[in-house]
């Protein structure tokens, strides 16, 4: 019996280990395709992980060539007689015995060092070929208080304006669409289908096509650097109306047929029923708007162009045009941005693909 | 409760209270305006705003790629006829762009017909090898999707730092080269490398989503025309190109479409990653477009909509034939 049990379990470790369903047996096209898969995982998450944990190295460790994986920083001690702590270094001496000594300032080729155990005893000349910097894994958490207090950045701002044009336009294309997709769906009446056709027709326009006139059309609305100028023209999609039509078509026509006998309004039909029925096809709509609106660049680039009004996206491509680019910012900064999608995507990962492989919009 | 239903109830109730004041107002104006024209009122947000920034865009840019000067207010702008389309087209020798009277134009336009075709491929390619090996029998499958599938998340300005701050002279992939004794290499700066990091970069940041769309097809396709196949002992490759392939056409060309489409459009990517450059390498389409009508000063509109109009003339008969071709071979 023990040798039995053994024996499966060691087949469990081998299924597991080599992602076999049962079967014992490993082909040539399994080792090729956890190979790709794992190949897969280095080249799309490497790149991610290095920008999130470079933005916790200090400016200074930033500046290193070639750079180290985790973020360090040099050690400081607190010496008496210094008002600022001193860098800490390891010093070979001459008779091959390694000290630690704090460097109090660095003369050409020499350093002048003290021994922070025994300050007392005066200054020591170290040639710096003999000294190395005594380092530690340090996360530089203070890139992120930086840029998050208030003084020297506007990230709140951009933040505001992000979460703004992110929530209004998804919670005006949710009420639009499902109001267009209801009437397409529950009404029979003239036009009907002209007014279908006329929605879903500018699935064929792309908007980098149209974007003079709808600049235009928004600098006539006098909404140039106003968020309402990159809202208003995003809120109709036609992808939205789609997905909402077909699924309300799914809904049963007695549910109305009864609220109308009930003396229900045709708006209470709609608010009351329709839509809390239609809660999942909204829940897709609604990721997918967050989405994009959140990541939104080209029509925020021209209709907004000061910087009270940017989103987190301008401000974050205007950050390369300064003079100085202050990477251990920029760095943090493209972290926090990427952030709350990172969240959405591990709880919504199901939702996402769902929505994309059933109707490929994005 | 699904999460769906929970996102739906927690947008519910923030809209609880004005939706019930708004309900009666409902109410009164269908006494008001008869049951009969509720559906136009339903409809009529949605109509409006597709109207007045989709619909009346396409008709205003075709209005102004007939007018000239830096106006933007149509009444404002002086008719010149054709001279617009005239100045885009006029080249001495329409395969050297340095002959053209808008060299970037042709530049951008040889770019992206270089760009389209290989960013495209690259990218059906690897999505599909990707959804053939998450559609077998592997353990962690949704890890892997996820893993392949979470850059289309990102933003294409993070996206573009990203590479961009792993691409530079310092940056860590030179790092790894000089640890291997090899030397630093100027990515960015050397046109031929920009051209293929800009392709790689949009193919690593949207394949994820092909690779989702293909899944979804290849999970289609009934498992039992495998095992026919099994049975009858064909090889992987036989199996691939005569019972894969041919079940996942309607799919491939749905990507296909899809894919030249957003190809065309990319503007987001290079613009940060690589600004069009260096000097006009990695220029594409709609960053010419955006150049001419908003960076550079006087903004010429004018041309810039032209220059608009024939890439969505571009766009719409290339769908076209390809639908046509799809309808014709289905048939035959």
């Amino acid at each position: 019996m023990a040798d039995l049990s053994l024996a499966r379990s060691e087949g469990g470790v081998r299924a597991l280990l080599l992602g076999r369903r049962g079967r014992g047996k490993v082909t040539l096209s399994d080792i090729l395709t956890y190979g790709y898969l794992l190949l897969g995982v280095l080249v799309m998450f490497a790149p991610v992980a290095w920008v999130v944990l470079s933005s916790f190295k200090t400016p200074a460790a930033l500046q290193e060539f070639p750079p180290t994986l985790l973020p360090y920083s040099t050690e400081q001690v607190v010496v008496e007689g210094f008002d600022q702590t001193l860098p800490l270094f390891n010093v070979t001496t001459e008779s091959g015995e390694v000290v630690q000594l704090a460097q109090i300032r660095r003369v050409g080729l020499n350093a002048q060092m003290i021994d922070p155990a025994n300050p007392q005893a005066g200054r020591i000349t170290v040639p710096v070929a003999n000294a190395a910097p005594v380092r530690k894994v340090h996360f530089a958490v203070e890139n992120y208080s930086q840029l998050l207090s208030s003084s020297g950045s506007d990230i709140w701002r951009f933040v505001f304006n992000s979460l703004f044009i992110t929530v209004a336009a998804t919670v005006i294309t949710l009420i639009m669409n499902s109001m267009a997709a209801f009437a397409l769906s529950k009404y029979r009446f003239r036009g009907e289908g002209l007014a279908l056709v006329a929605i879903l027709s500018t699935l064929m326009i792309p908007a980098t096509v149209v974007l003079v006139p709808t600049y235009l059309i928004v600098a006539q609305l006098g909404l140039v650097n106003n968020l309402w100028g990159v809202i208003l023209p995003t809120v109709a999609t036609p992808t939205g109306v789609f997905l909402l039509r077909q699924y309300m078509l799914t809904i049963p026509d007695e549910l109305i047929e009864a609220a109308r006998m009930d003396h229900a309004s045709e708006w209470r039909i709609f608010w009351r029923i329709i839509l809390p029925l239609s809660s999942p096809a909204l829940a897709v709509v609604a990721i997918f708007s967050i989405l994009s609106r959140w990541n939104d660049f080209l029509l925020p680039l021209v209709v907004l162009n000061r910087r009270e009004v940017f989103t987190l996206q301008l401000a974050l491509a205007s950050y390369q045009d300064e003079n100085v680019v202050r990477y251990e910012q920029l760095l943090a900064m493209t972290t926090l941005t990427a952030l709350p999608l990172a969240f959405a995507f591990i709880f919504l990962q199901r939702y996402i693909t769902s929505g994309i492989a059933s109707t490929g919009i994005k | 409760m699904s999460a769906s239903s929970r996102i739906a109830h927690a947008t519910g109730s923030v809209f609880a209270l004005p939706a019930r004041a708004v309900e009666p107002l409902m109410a009164g104006l269908q006494r008001l305006i008869g049951i009969k024209r509720m559906p136009w009122f339903f409809l009529l947000p949605n109509l409006a705003a597709v109207i007045l920034f989709s619909l009346l865009p396409v008709f205003v840019n075709i209005y102004y790629s007939f007018t000239g000067s830096d106006r933007l207010y149509p009444s404002e702008r002086p008719f010149i006829g054709t001279y617009n389309y005239e100045t885009l087209l006029d080249c001495g020798n329409y395969l050297d762009p340095s002959t053209c009277s808008r060299d970037l134009f042709w530049r951008a336009l040889g770019n992206s017909l270089v760009f389209v075709p290989t960013q495209v491929a690259a990218m059906i390619g690897i999505a599909l090898l990707t959804a053939i090996c998450l559609n077998g029998d592997i353990r962690g499958r949704g890890f892997f999707r996820g893993v392949f599938f979470f850059p289309v998340m990102l933003s294409p300005v993070v996206v573009a730092l990203t590479w961009q701050w792993i691409l530079q002279r310092t940056g860590v992939l030179n790092g790894m080269l000089t640890s291997l004794g090899l030397d630093p290499v100027n990515w960015l700066v050397h046109a031929n490398s920009a051209f293929f990091w800009s392709v790689f970069v949009t193919v690593w940041a949207h394949m994820g989503f092909y690779t989702i769309i293909l899944l979804a097809g290849l999970q289609a396709i009934p498992r039992d025309v495998y095992e026919a196949a099994k049975m009858d002992s064909a090889n992987h490759w036989r199996v691939f190109t005569r019972i894969t392939l041919p079940l996942l056409r309607p799919v491939l060309l749905v990507v296909f479409i899809l894919a030249v489409i957003r190809s065309v459009q990319t503007f987001d990517e290079l613009y940060v990653l690589t600004g069009g450059g260096p000097g006009s390498a990695t220029l594409l389409m709609v960053q010419y477009i955006y150049e001419i009508g908003f960076a550079i000063q006087p903004r010429n509109f004018g041309l810039a909509a032209a220059a608009s109009l024939l890439l969505g003339v571009v766009l719409l008969v290339f769908t076209l034939v390809q639908l046509r071709v799809s309808k014709g071979s289905n048939n035959g």
